[in-house]
């Protein structure tokens, strides 16, 4: 175990408490950044895909996990930056700027949405904004001036500094790369200044903040109108990176699927975000790999076990007509969520602190140091 | 003219007169109790004062200003700052977190600042920093300093509320029942640091109890209520011994 | 003016399914403040039962009515043990990942059971019409809102005229006070599943004959049979059928008055104003912590 003695009031400032995590976050830079040169172009699309959840979880986080404002509308915001950055590029307009115009123009219609959100709690405020939602996506479906409506609009190849930056480069790569970390960081240093403390305290108490001198109702609009923003960013990239958007990408299903990204990471940090992005984006492959390969695998196994030839090809059929079933990917996801939220409420981060600790307290780890407390049921509508 | 002035301060639910046309005032560095049986209106009078619920009628004045129609944030940002009866602490947060949360009303940076952690912000939150350790050391806290308020016991959480309160550097602090929940010897410490929040810091002090050892300790004036209504004002030993408050307490 | 009836009874119809499914979010809310995302989904798999019943098996509509209405008690009795029940008093936000999850797991299976194909069941009532002059009002939509005024009466006098409605709502307000006051919170729990799975059921079932029956169609009407309960005010059983034929009404006047595309968004963009003016909903009460 490390003991930290702290003799300044700088070490609970500071971003990295203690030279492990500047060498082991430098790695995992390092790590990132020479990726290009060692993945397959496949894993490549993916990472930048986890790179742009990852960004959205941590808007999300902002308002959801530390500010307490549950949000079903996540996609909403991705869809304006998106839009945004496809209709100003018709224009000529450059990357940066239509970049910043994006983010803006969703910031300020997260603040939009907050104002009226200021009153809703709880369930009344997760349908608030799935109404948003699904108002925003019927607009991007209506409006054909601007948006083409159904059909989509094509997103053309991002020019960057007079140079071609093709999607699937490494370039585009270390854009998204850069964006999370940026946001990442960003985001680290509210948390330790008093905006990102009157959003805890928010989420906690809003008497108690209000007693302490924060604007409820000012904080609750920033940490919208920040929220959408990060999401509006995010939406560029996304939209650069799919080449073409239209409306029906943008659906309830996407802004679940953001929040299954914070949930699955850990709705209390920011490794969360990360963790869980990664996750999201890479089941996909793996029921991919789950489809072409496990029913080989298994009817090996049979075969092994001592299974005949004809038994073991009957299973490897049986498996193969089951993986491939229309559907069974959603079930999938569904068992995972239900998984993790009965066996894992603190998320894929709160498992990778109880592996820590298991190794740091070895061999004196005891599992009930995370049992959670039996808990009841008292009613919420009295807050 | 007073330091803090309620004018026929009212709080009307419906028909119920929970605070039914109540004068009082407070003069710079004393300490005042409000005492009376429960649903006296004791703790309606803290939030009428912190704008939680806008009075039905009256006026509350602080160093000769109108503040009753200010927004509730703004309270504290005039030097008031309260405690409650049953601890809003921000639970998820640790406690250096919290005392933090109290210094909100001095920070001035703006929020691109924060997002760049500018020198200005972190020399901010040193400062604030500092003012917080002062606290931490006059309420004894050194120990809990990293805890999450979650693990923590209710005495302690309930210095943590007044630590919260004194580092908004008040000028008049309102404490709603600080010893509820305490044991003798957490009440004793209380008593200490409610006096020495006059004598040290020059803080005036506005309190609900039901302690009537802690109050006849600390106060100068007490106020006695009963269904809204002021019943008595004087002495502590005044009061105790006015016959509408016997009667009040011993339902005679 | 005869159209504007014709758009209103079939608006009162619709919304009479939405707020039978609204109900189901309602009676689970009032009694464990755990918000079912899966209802609809509940919905839709009682369609399939039936159908499952009255168009594969051949079976008498009653019965099969029954029949799905009493499986469907039954699963909703072991999705409560199995999802519910170990995270039960879990922050809300948690429990409600947990039914979306449940409800991805039905949609997906169920359509892996039953096709994606649209499905339909024979009623008594898919035939006939009720000619009132000129009006003429279908039996289908009319047998829809005699059952919901029907369920909402029975629901209604359960919740405040028996001891175990009684029990719910206590355990609703405070449960480990009802636990300390002999009440089976467990078994309570439960009882609501199941009955707001039987409502969810009866919903579909009605519902057949005027939309089809197919896996997303629970998804679909979930998103509609939401806001109605919360347009109501989430926790009032009579706000809850009043949101829903609210929401109904207000969708078949959109449809019908309006250009192509307000039919869709026109029920949220009043809930949202309603939740505007009013954020705890037509008839939620209105309660602040008290400190």
């Amino acid at each position: 175990m490390r003991f930290l003695f702290k003799t300044d009031y700088e070490d609970d400032i500071k971003l990295f408490p203690h030279s492990g995590y500047l060498y082991s976050y430098g790695l995992l830079i390092a790590v990132l950044l020479v990726a290009p040169y060692v993945l397959s172009s496949y894993l490549m699309s993916q990472l930048v895909f986890v790179c742009i959840y990852a960004t959205v979880g941590v808007g999300l986080l902002i308002l959801t996990g530390f500010t307490g404002q549950a949000s079903l509308g996540h996609a909403a915001f991705l869809a304006i930056g998106a839009y945004t950055a496809a209709y100003l590029q018709q224009f000529n307009v450059p990357f940066p700027v239509y970049f910043l115009a994006a983010g803006l123009l969703t910031g300020i219609v997260g603040a939009l949405v907050g104002f009226p959100a200021l009153r809703l709690q709880g369930i009344y405020l997760v349908i608030a904004t799935i109404s948003f939602a699904l108002i925003v996506e019927e607009i991007m479906a209506r409006w054909e001036s601007v948006t083409h409506g159904n059909e989509g609009m094509r997103v053309k190849t991002m020019q960057l500094l007079g140079t071609t930056v093709p999607r699937d480069g490494p370039t585009f790569y270390y854009l998204c790369l850069a964006v999370l970390v940026l946001t990442i960081v960003g985001t680290l240093n509210l948390l330790r200044s008093p905006t990102g403390r009157a959003f805890v305290a928010i989420r906690d108490s809003e008497t108690a903040a209000r007693s302490m001198g924060i604007n409820v109702a000012l904080y609750k609009v920033k940490s919208f109108a920040i929220s959408a923003a990060i999401t509006g960013f995010a939406g560029v990239l996304f939209a650069h990176k799919l080449s073409f958007i239209s409306p029906e990408m943008f659906t309830l299903q996407l802004s679940i699927e953001f929040i299954i990204v914070i949930l699955i990471g850990g709705t209390f940090s920011l490794h969360g975000a990360v963790l869980g992005a990664i996750f999201l984006v890479m089941i996909d492959p793996f029921l991919t790999y789950l489809k072409d390969d496990m029913p080989g695998i298994i009817a090996g196994v049979a075969a092994t076990l001592g299974a005949g030839k004809e038994r073991a090809g009957h299973i490897q059929d049986a498996v193969a007509a089951f993986a491939s079933a229309n559907g069974l990917k959603g079930a999938i996801y569904g068992v995972i969520i239900v998984l993790f939220v009965l066996f894992e409420p603190l998320g894929l981060y709160g498992r990778w602190l109880k592996i820590k600790l298991f190794f740091q307290l070895f061999p004196l780890y005891k599992r009930a140091t995370f049992k959670r407390q039996k808990i009841y049921v008292k009613s919420e509508r009295n807050r | 003219m007073s330091y803090f002035r309620a004018e026929n301060l009212s709080l009307h639910f419906g028909g119920l007169k929970a605070v039914d046309s109540v004068s009082f005032a407070v003069e710079k560095s004393e300490i005042l109790s409000i005492i009376g049986p429960n649903g006296a209106g004791k703790s309606s009078i803290f939030n009428l004062i912190s704008r939680i619920y806008p009075p039905t009628s009256g006026k509350i004045f602080f160093e000769d200003q109108d503040i009753t129609q200010q927004p509730s944030y703004d309270i504290a940002k005039l030097g008031i700052a309260r405690t409650f009866q049953n601890i809003e602490l921000f639970e998820n947060a640790s406690v250096l977190a919290n005392l933090l949360v109290g210094r909100h009303r001095h920070s001035t940076t703006q929020l691109w600042q924060e997002l760049l952690f500018l020198p200005s912000v972190r020399a901010g939150e040193k400062a604030h920093r500092r003012r917080v350790e002062q606290v931490i050391e006059f309420l004894d806290l050194e120990p809990y300093r990293d805890k999450l308020i979650s693990g923590l016991p209710y005495g302690v959480r309930k210095v943590i509320e007044l630590a919260r309160a004194l580092c908004s550097e008040p000028k008049l602090i309102l404490l709603d029942e600080p010893s509820s929940g305490l044991n003798v010897e957490e009440t004793d410490d209380m008593s200490f640091w409610i006096r020495d929040l006059r004598s040290d810091l020059g803080i005036t002090v506005l309190m609900v109890e039901h302690d009537m050892t802690l109050v006849n300790r600390v106060s100068d004036r007490v106020i006695a209520l009963n269904y809204g209504r002021v019943l008595a004002m004087g002495s502590p030993s005044e009061v105790q011994q006015h016959p509408d408050v016997v009667a009040a307490y011993l339902g005679a | 003016m005869l159209d504007f009836v014709q758009q209103l009874v079939s608006g009162i119809a619709l919304g009479c399914v939405y707020g039978l499914i609204a109900l189901g979010f309602v009676l689970v809310y009032k009694a464990t403040e755990v918000v079912n995302f899966a209802q609809g989904d509940l919905m839709m798999l009682g369609g399939f039962f039936a159908f499952t019943f009255i168009g594969m098996m051949g079976l008498n509509y009653w019965l099969g009515f029954a029949g799905a209405v009493i499986c469907m008690a039954l699963f909703g009795m072991v999705a409560e043990r199995v999802v519910v029940r170990p995270i039960l008093g879990y922050p809300q936000f948690s429990i409600i990942m947990a039914t979306i999850g449940l409800g991805y797991f039905l949609r997906s299976v169920a359509g892996m059971i039953w096709g994606t194909d649209d499905l339909k069941i024979e009623t008594p009532f898919s035939q006939g019409v009720l000619r009132i002059g000129s009006l003429v009002l279908a039996y289908d939509k009319l047998s829809v809102i005699a059952a919901t005024v029907i369920l909402c009466a029975l629901l209604y006098l359960f919740f405040n005229r028996t001891t175990l409605g009684t029990a719910m709502r206590a355990s609703s307000e405070n449960m480990l006070a009802a636990y300390y006051m002999g009440i089976p919170v467990k078994r309570v729990v439960s009882i609501v599943w199941a009955i707001s799975a039987a409502v969810a059921t009866a919903a579909g079932v009605l519902l057949a004959p005027i939309t089809f029956i197919h896996s997303n169609v629970g998804l679909v009407l979930g998103l509609k049979a939401f806001p109605a309960a919360v347009l109501g005010g989430f926790g009032s059983i009579p706000g809850a059928v009043v949101g829903g034929v609210l929401i109904g009404v207000i969708e078949s006047m959109a449809g019908f008055y309006l250009p192509q595309g307000w039919k869709d968004v026109a029920p949220y963009i009043v809930l949202l104003t309603v939740l505007l003016l009013k954020p705890e909903g037509l008839f939620g009460l209105h309660v602040r912590k008290k400190v």
